[in-house]
């Protein structure tokens, strides 16, 4: 559902599919420097964010599913990528995509707690 | 037996300053934790990295700052039970606790204090259905003692500095090594993978990217690995040893099971003095929640100091507490 804003500046909506297979679309700033880690724990979805944005624990591992281009990850979220579990091609760490305004209709896959 | 006044499980920031707020109050202190070292997330997850919200320090490293607990602690004489997760409590007949650890130590006190952080550390399990049925009968997680391997044959799996540098280290030891990483590279130390790839170049150890470990078969102990490749499908691999090491993940753990309000992973507590529902037993720092909760070492360091007011009472509770300053009676408290 798309939540329709009469300021509807800086403002997108994503969607997120949880591990039991439900999408949530949610309404997404984009002028609050939030992380996708951030917008999920924001929303009570189950997305832990243990080192708190830092690419350092992997909780916040998931699968990109739409086609949107999002920046190259970094050295540290490779590093993170190669000590986890469940990485797949896709895989990213959602503290670090920056939620801007390019992501309108991001979609997004929790994946496996590990 | 170790009895003490206040019992802290957990030693990282909010646990070691527990120390020094008890020690003004001459109340003792033993801290445990599942980790070999104290410092909890600090240490174990970004001891490198930059903290600038701790006041009268513009920026500080977490390693530089447990460093420094430990030093502003040490005149208060803690003692540690490290490398040994909580376990089990019980209320003994003079309303003290005792906790049992998974090892069997036993620790007695009148105030147990919960600064548990995220929780325990355990090793993440890669998700191979039987892999429960070979733990300690050919999979281990971590690697205690290299000696261990000696003439053995060894399968890592993982791509990150640990792998590599076991991989390094077990050259040597064992008999046959072989690495299972999933992507093509490493992103490891630059001198840790050019030695790896310098090993497997004059064959001393084995290195199979793209690839992942699917299964496991033995009988009744570890005899090989099925791995899953990228482009030659399924490779199977006769083995002693399969050590998967895919970092550690905090888990509540068995604290969940003492009787305490939880929500949400985090233990309710009052903030009148962080205590929990269980008369005698507080939870401190990013373990509990509050309405307000922000997961800060500067609130934890707060909530400690508030927290150890009441433990006195619950100690001493004939005694009377008047509050002093350090800049009047120095760290010598009362």
């Amino acid at each position: 559902m798309t939540v329709y804003n009469a300021l509807n500046i800086n403002m997108i909506n994503i969607t997120v599919i949880d591990r039991a297979d439900t999408p949530h679309v949610l309404e997404v700033p984009t002028d609050m420097a939030f992380n996708l880690m951030e917008i999920c724990k924001s929303y009570e979805l189950p997305v832990e964010g243990t080192c708190g944005g830092m690419a350092l624990c992997a909780s916040c591992h998931c699968y990109l599913e739409s086609d949107h281009l999002l920046p190259e990850p970094t050295q540290d979220e490779w590093y993170m990528l190669d000590q986890t579990l469940y990485v797949m091609d896709n895989s990213r760490l959602g503290c670090q995509i920056k939620m801007t305004d390019d992501l309108e209709g991001l979609v997004v896959r929790l994946a496996p707690e590990v | 037996m170790i009895q003490t006044d206040i019992l802290i499980i957990g030693a990282g920031p909010v646990g070691l300053f527990t120390v020094f707020e008890a020690g003004l109050l001459k109340l003792r202190c033993h801290l445990i934790d599942s980790l070999p070292q104290p410092g909890g997330q600090l240490t174990e997850i970004y001891p490198k990295k930059p903290i600038y919200d701790i006041p009268g320090y513009p920026s500080v490293l977490a390693g530089d700052l447990v460093k420094n607990l430990m030093e502003q602690i040490a005149p208060f004489k803690p003692t540690f039970t490290l490398g040994e997760r909580a376990e089990s409590i019980e209320k003994l007949p003079d309303n003290r606790f005792k906790l049992t650890t998974i090892k069997g130590t036993a620790i007695i006190a009148p105030v147990i204090a919960i600064a548990g952080g995220l929780g325990c550390f355990e090793p993440r399990k890669p998700p191979i259905a039987n892999i429960v049925d070979f733990e300690d009968k050919g999979v281990e997680y971590i690697i205690k003692d290299p000696e261990f391997y000696r003439n053995k044959r060894v399968v890592i799996a993982g791509g990150g500095d640990s792998a590599l540098d076991w991989t390094i280290f077990l050259a040597d030891v064992a008999q046959e090594v072989t690495m299972i990483h999933r992507r093509s590279e490493f992103r490891g130390a630059l001198d840790s993978v050019e030695k790896v790839m310098h090993l497997e170049k004059n064959g001393k150890i084995k290195v199979v990217t793209q690839a992942e470990v699917m299964g496991l078969n033995g009988n009744g102990k570890l005899q090989e690995v099925v791995i899953k490749h990228d482009k030659l499908g399924q490779i199977r691999r006769e083995t002693d040893h399969f050590v998967p090491l895919f970092g550690l993940s905090p888990k509540l753990g068995p604290i969940g099971n003492w009787g305490l309000n939880i929500d949400k992973n985090a233990i309710e507590v009052d903030t009148l003095d962080y205590r929990t529902n269980v008369q005698g037993i507080f939870a401190i720092g990013d373990i509990n929640t509050y309405t307000g909760k922000l997961k800060l070492i500067l609130c934890g360091f707060h909530e400690a100091t508030m927290m150890v007011q009441s433990a006195f009472k619950i100690v001493h509770p004939n005694k009377k507490l008047s509050f002093k300053y350090t800049t009047v009676t120095g760290i010598d408290g009362l």
